[in-house]
């Protein structure tokens, strides 16, 4: 048990380091090459690079030891058609219906994974920053799990009833043009940039498995055809939540000033 | 002193935490009405999980994000356009075409289109297939990073250029072929690793503070955006030019 975990541990430090390869000679190249000048502060840049790769390394092992199994676990037993339609029974076609307790867990299992996301903690940190306080780190992160959550739910219902994921992908391209066009320019980008964050270590390799799964058990689905594109969800409608919030702040603000005006 | 930011480190992350593990407790108890099993695994786990979260935001704070605002503001003092942009190309490129992720995704996608007949199934041709994508993908992702840091020091406006991107993405979605558009989407999502958003994020944001006019908030962000449109368009292009 103890060796195992030591592998473990040594596998994917090598796997995180790895990832900190090309960006360490990068910046090196650059330092000795073009730039010429030292990194200020190189020693605590160095340790501080130490504890992201440590950090990591301990999350992601934590999260491989313990919370991914149960969760894909739990994704299979939610869409075991024994647990959906009664044990015994089966169903020659699809009731989308009868699979509530699916997109409930898709809605909740989002929301909980998307708010662990390390790159969405750096995001929202730095537009807390950067915002002088106006953004606050929760609240930009609570939205996100919410289109996150409406997102793969809506995502799991596709897989079910079996429609098809382009029409869904264009509308909410549509509704994410519309918004833009109205929404408070400042919140554009890191809306945008929102949705490239919320897909990474944690969330993905959970909702892979409860698409997978979903498709595997659901009559008449093809696991190579339907179990994709529950990231594009993800990762769609985060922007969608994101600017609607800032939509609704500022009619607000806009509303509230105008009646004050008007008194 | 110390001891009290590493308290408040760790409560931040058993906050981060707490919400899949009421999760998990919520279905395995209520719904599915079974017993947790593994309790000292599951215990175990989430320790390291806090643990390894908040040693990760310390490094941020320490590490990647004073390296990503040195390197911008150091090249922005360099002030050669070329160099600022060979950086932005070469941090996309290399921190993409090696990605684990990606290779999983590109080998998985090598292996469904032999199944289905669109290439020919011998393993030299998914190989060559496969890194096809890879490379598609990498250079689309260098290619997001210099567009995303030339507009920043241009001011072009953001919306301008990803509601044109959105464009490019649907009007190819109606012309590429099905087999490639699933994979497609998801290679806009597996690109940016954990590392490389709060770098990139730094970068971003320290050019937009150090260049006259621009606003952190209005011009900093946007880079992951265009790391995360360009694949799916590369990609889909990648499909068209192989199957024909």
């Amino acid at each position: 048990m103890v060796a195992g975990f030591v592998n473990n541990f040594a596998s994917i430090l090598m796997a995180t380091s790895r990832d900190v390869l090309p960006i360490i000679l990068l910046v090196f190249a650059f330092q000795l090459f073009v730039l010429r000048r030292p990194i200020p502060h190189l020693r605590r840049v160095v340790l501080g690079g130490v504890y992201v790769v440590l950090g990591l390394t301990l999350f992601l092992l934590g999260l491989e030891k313990a919370l991914f199994p149960l969760g894909r676990i739990m994704a299979a037993q939610l869409s075991d058609p024994a647990f959906i339609h009664g044990a015994g029974e089966s169903a020659a076609v699809a009731d989308w219906s009868a699979y509530g307790w699916v997109y409930l867990f898709a809605a909740m299992i989002g929301f909980a994974t998307t708010i662990a996301e390390p790159s969405l903690i750096a995001v929202a940190y730095k537009a807390h920053e950067v915002s002088a306080g106006t953004i606050s780190q929760w609240g930009l992160r609570i939205t996100v799990a919410l289109g996150v959550a409406f997102g793969i739910s809506l995502g799991t219902f596709r897989i079910v009833s079996g429609t098809p994921l382009y029409m869904y992908i264009l509308v909410g391209y549509l509704v994410v043009i519309v918004q833009t066009m109205f929404a408070p320019k400042s919140i554009v980008a890191l809306a945008y940039d929102s949705g490239g964050v919320t897909t990474s270590t944690v969330t993905v390799p959970l909702v892979a498995a409860l698409g997978l799964g979903l498709a595997a058990t659901v009559p008449g689905r093809n696991p190579a055809l339907d179990g994709f594109g529950l990231i594009a969800f993800a990762s769609l409608f985060p922007i969608i939540s994101v600017m609607g919030y800032a939509q609704i702040t500022s009619l607000r603000a806009k509303y509230t000033g105008k009646r004050q005006g008007d008194e | 002193m110390i001891v009290s930011l590493l308290l408040k480190k760790l409560r931040d992350a058993v906050a981060d935490l707490t919400p899949i593990v009421l999760v998990i407790a919520f279905f395995q108890i209520v719904v599915l009405r079974q017993h947790l099993p593994q309790v000292e695994e599951l215990l175990t786990g989430s320790l390291l999980v806090v643990a390894g979260l908040a040693l990760f935001v310390q490094g941020l704070e320490m590490g990647l994000f004073p390296l990503g605002e040195s390197m911008a503001r150091a090249l922005a003092a360099k002030g050669s356009l070329f160099w600022l942009l060979v950086f932005a190309f070469a941090l996309g490129f290399s921190t993409t075409v090696a990605e684990p992720a990606l290779i999983a995704v590109a080998a998985e996608a090598a292996r469904v289109a032999g199944q289905e007949g669109l290439i020919d199934p011998g393993a030299a041709s998914l190989e060559q297939y496969a890194l096809g994508l890879r490379m598609s993908v990498a250079f689309s992702v260098g290619l997001a990073i210099l567009i995303g840091v030339l507009r920043i020091i241009r001011g072009w406006p953001v919306h301008y250029l990803i509601i044109g991107g959105y464009a490019v993405v649907m009007l190819m979605t109606i012309f590429a072929p099905k087999e490639i558009v699933g994979i497609a989407y998801d290679a806009g999502g597996v690109t940016t690793s954990t590392i490389t958003v709060p770098l990139v994020t730094a970068l971003g944001v320290g050019l937009a503070s150090v260049i006259r006019g621009r606003s952190p908030l209005v011009d900093g962000f946007g880079l992951i955006a265009f790391a995360s449109l360009l694949p799916m368009i590369f990609v889909m292009g990648y499909g068209m030019l192989v199957f024909g």
